[in-house]
């Protein structure tokens, strides 16, 4: 594709130094044959075909909205189908072990909890109430799901976004600087990026503590708050997505390397930094943003491990705590609010991702 | 750990430069160097065969011998973890509760003076039985998935696509955290949950195998042979679909020692005393202030064994693959 789009541009004469990243991108999404006719259309058949574009855009995104509510029902119903399952009474783990509660006391509260009702209707109850976003009440906090689950959101949000973004900064400053570097610099990179990839979340956190915050004492060792606090789990977080990003990364980044553009841009002069994040860089984001989407799913339940390495609150220490006290409401809950994101991040990148590529839309 | 990339990087570079190029170039482009390399081979020796490729790969990827040689340090511990160990993994000795790694203790001990080395070396059965199981249950899961979406016809591959993405919707660890719940904590729970939890990955991989090879051409060779359905599919289609199945699962059971020890680690897996490397892990979180040596070396042997894994696993699927450009 780009290999006809370099043509392209060189045969219309666009003026060369013009052609930057953008440049390379815009004439690749009018292809060979068509983009030579479509100097001279009349203006209101492009209007036309804008309008197209815009009606299958809009088609496009109702569709990934469509498929995601679907997933998300489905995520829904399948973990209140599979925590029905539990052996024994759920009126037994809202009162707990201790002691014999009187007949009374668990009718009451089967009655509360609304467990006196038919599956069917619980189930539908537990629908209407999540489209609302209410997941009912925690077995163990006797509070709403929906508020504990809101309380610690924000500091599972802020983890992973700074994980995001610690990630590809590793992943960029390991990239471009040694991509297409011979086959020496490759297989080292290569070998490094396994290395971080497979590197498991738990050992990497206890690594980081004893270095930087028993060892060195830059870090709070448990439950700081703050900048300081969020460092060392969110760099806990990142590592291995840092490995997986520069996997991909690195591999496509050679190859935007190998393209005529880029021989082109070269032979015009410019500098190998000029080449490397004028020219390359933006075509070998492109699987690295379809990653984010995934990571950002993986991050949210990857933060579990984290958040108790360091004993810092957040969502993934609620849903462990949840699974420990079979808390069904708040792992409920949890699980469709990790899903929504999972499922939401996915459907932007899918959608984003022609925007960014626009050798995609047609 | 790294220690290991270390070793692996700078023994990657010394002397692999002149080897790298020449299987590259074997590899890559035999029609038009194979004259070059045999008469490069003719100067030193005419006679010697020229060595299997796996041989040579080898030769190529140091990391890829210490792979090996930690496996086999691994099945020596499972095999005979009494000849492995120096002492008993469950004998307490508090007055000797907190010793640091060196002679007398190799990984130290912790704090009710039990030997590290000898809790590693025993807890290797505890934790790569659950990794095995886990990439069974997950394989197989992934094999019925992945067939019936790849044979089943259009319905049933887009009904079981839409199962395997919902299933992807429960990112990383959340599925075999919520089959927790249901199936209780336990060694055995965790290594059904992870199993169970890693179905989707599988499934998807598989079906994109199946599809792959029906379409291939020594398929509809056969179609034209004149060989019927049943015949098609022994003959072809299964052994080709499962051909790479040995470095998948080899790479699978990396993975699954990693996320059975994370819920070891989380409190979901084998009961404390245990010898099993995740719940050692979680022991050693809490006086990591103290003697950081209880966690440090469970940690190391998870992360090299899933490396290891993930060094066979790639070499073994390079073997199976067809020679290609990269």
């Amino acid at each position: 594709m780009t290999v006809e789009a370099a043509t392209v541009n060189t045969v219309t004469g666009e003026a060369a130094t013009a052609s930057t990243v953008a440049g390379d991108a815009a004439t690749a999404s009018t292809l060979a044959p068509r983009s030579v006719s479509l100097a001279g259309e009349p203006p209101h058949e492009v209007d036309d075909a804008a309008l197209r574009r815009t009606a299958g855009v809009i088609r496009r995104v109702l569709g990934k909205l469509a498929g995601a509510i679907f997933v998300l029902w489905a995520v829904a119903t399948l973990t209140f189908a599979l925590l029905r399952f539990i052996p024994g009474d759920p009126v037994l783990l809202i009162l707990g072990t201790s002691g014999s509660p009187s007949a009374a006391v668990v009718d009451a509260t089967r009655k509360a909890f609304g467990l006196d009702q038919p599956v069917l209707v619980q189930y539908l109850n537990f629908l209407g109430g999540a489209v609302r976003g209410d997941f009912g009440t925690s077995y163990q906090l006797k509070i709403p799901v929906t508020t504990v689950i809101g309380e610690q959101l924000p500091s599972t949000v802020q983890l992973v976004v700074a994980s995001v973004l610690l990630a590809w900064i590793i992943s960029l400053l390991i990239t471009v600087p040694t991509a297409g570097r011979g086959p020496i610099v490759e297989r080292i990179g290569r070998s490094v990026e396994i290395v971080l990839a497979s590197l498991p979340h738990f050992w990497i956190g206890i690594m980081l503590l004893v270095v930087f915050a028993i060892g060195l004492g830059w870090f709070p060792v448990a439950g700081g708050t703050g900048l300081t606090g969020l460092f060392l789990p969110a760099l806990t977080l990142a590592i291995p997505i840092a490995g997986f990003l520069s996997q991909v990364m690195r591999e496509s980044f050679e190859d935007a390397l190998a393209q005529p553009f880029v021989t082109s841009a070269r032979a015009r002069g410019a500098s190998d930094l000029r080449v490397r994040f004028g020219h390359a860089l933006r075509h070998a984001l492109l699987p690295g943003v379809t990653l984010t989407g995934w990571a950002i799913g993986a991050l949210f339940s990857g933060a579990v491990v984290a958040e108790v390495v360091f004993a810092r609150p957040g969502i993934g220490r609620v849903l462990l705590s949840a699974v420990l006290s079979r808390d069904i409401p708040v792992v409920i809950g949890v699980v469709v609010v990790i899903a929504a994101v999972y499922v939401v991040v996915n459907a932007i990148v899918d959608i984003l991702y022609p925007i960014i590529d626009p050798r995609l839309s047609r | 750990m790294n220690a290991v990339s270390k070793t692996a990087a700078s023994a990657h570079a010394p002397g692999a430069a002149a080897a790298t190029t020449a299987t590259d170039a074997t590899n890559a482009a035999p029609a038009t160097t194979a004259a070059a390399t045999t008469a490069a081979a003719a100067t030193s020796d005419p006679r010697t065969r020229p060595r299997p490729r796996w041989v040579r790969d080898l030769a190529a990827q140091p990391g890829t011998i210490l792979a090996i040689l930690f496996a086999l340090f691994l099945l020596a511990a499972l095999i005979a973890p009494n000849l492995v160990a120096p002492s008993d993994p469950y004998a307490v000795d508090p007055a000797n509760a907190f010793q640091k790694p060196g002679l007398a203790h190799l990984f130290g001990t912790d704090q009710s003076g039990r030997d590290e080395f000898s809790r590693i070396v025993w807890g290797a059965r505890q934790s790569l039985w659950v990794g095995v199981l886990a990439t069974l249950i997950g394989v197989i899961g992934g094999l019925v998935l992945g067939l019936i979406a790849g044979l089943g016809g259009r319905i049933a591959d887009a009904v079981t696509s839409r199962f395997i993405e919902i299933l992807f919707a429960f990112p990383g660890l959340l599925l075999a955290l919520v089959l927790i719940v249901v199936l209780g904590r336990g060694i055995g729970p965790a290594a059904v949950a992870v199993g169970i939890g890693s179905i989707p990955g599988y499934a998807r991989i598989l079906r994109g195998q199946v599809l792959q090879v029906r379409q291939s051409g020594y398929v509809e060779a056969s179609r034209a042979l004149g060989w019927s359905p049943l015949r098609r599919l022994r003959a072809t289609v299964i052994p080709n679909t499962l051909r790479p199945l040995v470095a998948i699962l080899t790479l699978g059971i990396g993975q699954a020692v990693v996320w059975a020890s994370a819920l070891g680690f989380l409190g979901l897996g084998a009961e404390p005393p245990t010898a099993e490397w995740g719940t050692m892990l979680a022991d050693g979180r809490s006086y990591i202030q103290v003697a950081w040596w209880i966690a440090f070396f469970p940690g190391l042997f998870i992360t090299v064994t899933a490396l290891s894994a993930t060094a066979i696993g790639h070499f073994l699927q390079k073997q199976f693959e067809p020679k290609k450009g990269r």
